[in-house]
């Protein structure tokens, strides 16, 4: 923890982006933003062993 | 047998069960085909990540908050129990928008998706009653900042964000409680009614 805490500084109040009436942390928006890939990369992305079990091998 | 036996409860329930949910079934050797894509492990993630939070909260429980304030292990212990929640719930999402956009309902399998968005609302609710739970400034100010919310919704007079005692023990009892007893009779209705499988194809027989 000590080395992620070297190489970013977390020690201070949160950033904030504001668009009319939309008010999103930088922390919530990053966290969404990566569910969003996760969930696109889990469609996309080949499962291990995928092919062998529908060959039925 | 006799007649007097075979109409007690726990052999008539026993006899249903085994029926409805038989060994293989529970704890089956292998899954469809369809199964083996990523967006099927977030359940489970999420069930990992429960499992942890649960183990973290039951340390920080045994130690109490001076420990999980002061000391460095103390820290490490909490942050642990912090990012536990934080990896449950982007699973949990995860798993949710997986099923929703399966429209993992079908099937008969209603139940199914009601107990894992339930178990979504509880969830939040033991995550808020944390958020109280920390003791520290931090839970001094969103607790001052969530009362006229709660309080507008009718359920102040049961439900006081104010009250630390109270919030604990929802967070330490009753919603983890709520929470895994739902994830359990998730995961039997999963094991009832199968895994949901993908639509078919267009113009597919």
């Amino acid at each position: 923890m000590g080395l992620i805490g070297a190489l970013i500084n977390l020690d201070h109040y949160g950033h904030y982006l504001t668009w009319h009436w939309l008010n999103i942390s930088v922390a919530n928006l990053v966290v969404i933003v990566l569910m969003i890939a996760v969930f696109i990369s889990a469609l996309l992305l080949p499962f291990p062993g995928r092919a062998k079990r529908r060959s039925g091998k | 047998m006799s007649s007097a036996v075979e109409q007690q409860w726990t052999t008539r329930l026993r006899k249903k069960l085994v029926v409805a949910m038989p060994a293989s079934q529970l704890l089956p050797d292998t899954q469809p085909s369809y199964v083996a894509s990523w967006i099927y492990v977030f359940g489970v993630t999420t069930m990992a990540s429960l499992g942890m939070v649960i183990l973290t909260g039951c340390v920080l429980a045994l130690e109490g908050p001076v420990w999980w304030h002061q000391s460095s292990v103390g820290h490490y212990v909490n942050s642990l129990h912090l990012w536990s929640v934080e990896v449950f719930f982007f699973a949990m999402v995860v798993h949710l928008w997986g099923k929703y956009f399966m429209a993992a309902w079908r099937g008969k399998r209603a139940l199914t998706w009601i107990t894992g968005a339930v178990t979504f609302l509880v969830s939040v609710g033991a995550a808020f009653t944390g958020y109280l739970s920390q003791s520290n400034f931090d839970s001094q100010w969103i607790s001052t900042q969530a009362k006229d919310g709660i309080n507008s919704t009718g359920v102040g007079g049961f439900f006081n964000v104010l009250n630390l005692g109270q919030m604990l023990m929802w967070h330490i009892v009753l919603l983890p409680l709520g929470a895994v007893v739902l994830t359990g009779l998730h995961v039997l209705l999963v094991r009832y009614r199968g895994v949901v499988p993908p639509f078919e194809e267009k113009g597919a027989a």
